[in-house]
């Protein structure tokens, strides 16, 4: 055991903190802090990283990994949350390509991994449906076989940047008639399909984010299901995991800290910075060895995800922490911008200059647009359920 | 003791909350507070032809001579409907400080344009770098001949856009942060050297960063005496908590309602997720919040009468309950609700937004714990 950093390590960092300085374009270091940011800025970083290779660290090699060690990845994350990188979406990378290379065959490893990772494919993730959130597995968006078609009526909701997306993969019922789980299929679906319908939702931070998407008589070819018909819950369920590995965010969450570290100190409390009063200060330590639990709970789990055990039930831990930090961070930081957290940031321009400290901007909207985080990704009450059952044996 | 409303008390929360049901739906809500000017003159009208506007003044002066028990009325009620007009600033600040240190000429000037709705205020207090110490003040305002003459910057000034005159604290002297040397001015809106940027705010009202520019005030517009101003100051902000305890208790109540309801309804696992014993937990602990606060609203409606350390104290362990009890209600309230409970859609993520900013009115858990605790140590 133990915690330092070997010199090819710390050379990696090195690495990764020049090539981010020469490669990220200055306007969009902390862009999607405030808000949700356009397209183009995700691509922009995507690409960046894909011309680099980096785009896919948890990938095997084969299929366009770097071949780092938990380490260089704890690092590269490390250095992008520093840097106020963009984030690469996870419906791609990270939750649809680990099913395509673990249960997909040759030609869609061929067909979607290289776009996905090239940036050329936006993927978004079709799982919740209006009566199918926490009891996922409820979902009723039935595909009929039709030839070498299935035939796909119904409705995905709570579809993060479907306006943006050009796949769309699917938890679909093909077999109403056994066990919900058992009746499920995994589709990949093109947006541009005859019938497919996006809405926008708009959530209380006031951006379009999520979305409604109907399918009305979509026709999609039998080569776009993953896996075996009727097996899909078992996909879904890998994914569900990959996706919970990721959640936690704690590199992100170190960043938020040390700017709300900022902020404090730049409110005045009767002449004193926010963060040397006592009662500030020790909030803010909280969340901060909150997070240094996390942080080493989450190292625990990819050294052993490192020595080939894929990720458990316990990863609902980094889900359930992960959230919770992050919210607090976002309340934390509501409280420390005063009477400034009020104008609603969405009312100035672009190249407007904003009413209060620049960086008040956005508290209030971050806060209220991060509470749907112990809503997402199996809701936390979910987690802890998942918890009690296949980790306790309740 | 008696915690019943007089019949006249009675009277008047079943007429708002009547009125508020035929023309303040969630829907006309959210197309007032997004559309201009932001709020309904109409309806502020309608509010002083049902005696709201002067419930809480003088009858001599066109008021109906209520306290504090009517503004909480009106209060919790607007806080169910989401209410955009600007009763604090007007009714509560303005119509408070002129009532209970205004000169005779101040009071018949003012109490009967507030009564008839002919009157709309906005307090111009917070400054960008006082946080909540309200004589924490950098504006100051210089007597010159039968002038005072203003200087300086206020912060998210709520209801400025469409305010006629505003409610102006300044220093007159001392030094920053002293307790001593505080003025209160009434300031014509539209003076020459008043400089205003607008905005909306996240809970859907209008609010406005203000400059003051060399502004001339008249003398005879100091409310009660110059330089010695924070007491009366203290004590309208300590009504305007009251208040604000009212609304956010009548918001979170919706909150709590509309949570219980849709945990009937929501069915997830064959079941309405109301069955599910974490959830009934999570609600039981909502409606135990809103009870408390709804205690604690009635005890500062009552001491607000009461000599000042008392009252500051009350107010303080109120705004406490309240800011407290507002983050649980609020949070778990959307959590219960889901994705469902994230959308601008429905009216609960717009509660949700009013009752969080009530906790940055007038001073934050934090503060009012710390004012609380310095009160009980004297």
């Amino acid at each position: 055991m133990d915690l330092t950093f070997s010199p090819e390590e710390e050379a990696f960092r090195a690495e990764v903190r020049s090539f981010i300085a020469e490669s990220l374009p200055p306007h969009l270091k902390g862009r999607i802090r405030r808000d949700l940011g356009t397209k183009e800025d995700y691509l922009a970083w995507h690409r960046e990283l894909y011309k680099k290779g980096w785009v896919a660290p948890n990938w095997p090699k084969e299929y366009g990994g770097t071949g780092w060690t938990v380490t260089q990845r704890y690092i590269f994350n490390e250095e992008c949350a520093r840097a106020e990188t963009p984030p690469i979406l996870p419906f791609g990378v990270s939750m649809v390509a680990p099913v395509i290379y673990t249960f997909g065959n040759e030609e869609q490893k061929k067909k979607f991994l290289p776009r996905i990772l090239s940036g050329e494919d936006w993927w978004c993730q079709g799982y919740s449906e209006p009566g199918a959130g926490s009891d996922l597995a409820n979902l009723k968006m039935r595909a009929v076989r039709d030839g070498n078609h299935y035939i796909v009526n119904g409705q995905k909701t709570w579809t993060t940047l479907a306006q943006f997306a050009d796949w769309i993969f699917c938890l679909v019922r093909t077999d109403p008639g056994v066990k919900p789980q058992e009746g499920i299929t995994f589709l990949l679906i093109d947006m541009k399909s005859p019938g497919i319908t996006v809405k926008p939702i708009i959530v209380l931070d006031g951006v379009r984010e999520v979305n409604e998407v109907f399918f009305d008589d979509v026709r999609v070819p039998v080569e776009n299901r993953v896996g075996e018909e009727n097996q899909g819950w078992t996909y879904a369920k890998f994914l569900l995991l990959h996706e919970r590995s990721g959640i936690a965010g704690v590199a992100r969450s170190k960043k938020a800290i040390e700017r709300l570290r900022e902020i404090a100190a730049a409110e005045q409390v009767d002449g004193t910075p926010l963060i040397e009063t006592d009662e500030f200060a020790r909030k803010v330590a909280e969340a901060e060895i909150e997070l240094t639990a996390l942080e080493f709970t989450e190292l625990r789990t990819l050294a052993a995800e490192a020595k080939g055990r894929p990720p458990g039930p316990e990863s609902s831990i980094l889900k359930i922490k992960g959230t919770e930090i992050q919210q607090r961070i976002t309340e934390l930081t509501l409280e420390a911008v005063g009477y400034y957290a009020y104008p609603d940031a969405h009312a100035f321009g672009e190249n407007e200059y904003p009413v209060g400290p620049e960086n008040a901007v956005g508290a209030a909207g971050v806060y209220f647009n991060m509470r749907k985080a112990s809503i997402y990704g199996g809701s936390n009450e979910i987690q802890r359920n998942i918890i009690a059952k296949a980790v306790l044996g309740l | 003791m008696d915690f019943s409303f007089s019949e006249e008390q009675e009277l008047l929360r079943n007429s708002v909350a009547r009125f508020l049901a035929d023309n303040y739906a969630f829907d006309v809500f959210r197309k007032v507070s997004r559309g201009e000017p932001g709020w309904r003159r109409t309806i502020w009208k309608q509010f002083a032809e049902l005696g709201l506007l002067g419930a809480t003044l003088p009858e001599e002066y066109g008021g109906l001579g209520g306290g504090a028990v009517e503004t909480m009325i009106a209060m919790e009620a607007f806080g169910r409907a989401l209410v955009v007009e600007p009763y604090v600033p007007t009714v509560v600040i303005a119509g408070g400080l002129v009532r209970t240190a205004g000169t005779e000429a101040q009071k018949q000037e003012w109490l009967p344009r507030i009564a008839s709705g002919d009157s709309v205020f906005a307090f111009a207090f917070a400054e960008p770098r006082g946080r909540y110490n309200l004589s924490d003040l950098t504006t100051t305002a210089k007597k010159r001949g039968t002038d005072y003459v203003l200087n300086g910057q206020k912060a998210v000034v709520i209801g400025a856009p469409f305010a006629d005159t505003l409610i102006v604290t300044a220093r007159t002297t001392g030094e920053r942060r002293d307790a001593g040397g505080v003025s209160v001015f009434l300031v014509d809106a539209r003076a020459n050297g008043i400089s205003r940027r607008d905005y909306p705010t996240m809970d859907g009202l209008r609010a406005s960063d203000i400059t003051f520019e060399n502004v001339e005030v008249p003398v005879e517009n100091v409310i009660g005496a110059p330089d010695e101003a924070l007491p009366l100051v203290e004590r309208a902000t300590d009504e305007a908590i009251a208040a604000h305890c009212a609304e956010a208790l009548g918001t979170m109540r919706m909150m709590q309602e509309v949570t219980v309801e849709y945990a009937k309804t929501r069915k997830q696992f064959g079941a309405p997720i109301g069955k599910f014993q974490v959830l009934q937990h999570r609600m039981v602990d909502m409606f135990m919040h809103v009870e408390q606060s709804a205690s604690m609203t009635l005890m500062v409606t009552l001491k607000l009468g009461e000599r000042a350390e008392r009252r500051k104290k009350a107010a303080s362990a109120a705004k406490v309950q309240i800011g407290n009890a507002a983050r649980f209600v609020g949070q778990s309230a959307v959590q219960i609700h889901g994705g469902i409970g994230m959308t601008d859609e429905l009216a609960l993520g717009h509660y949700f937004k009013r009752v969080t900013m009530i906790d940055a009115l007038y001073g934050n858990v934090d503060h009012h714990l710390a004012r609380y605790a310095s009160l009980r140590s004297q």
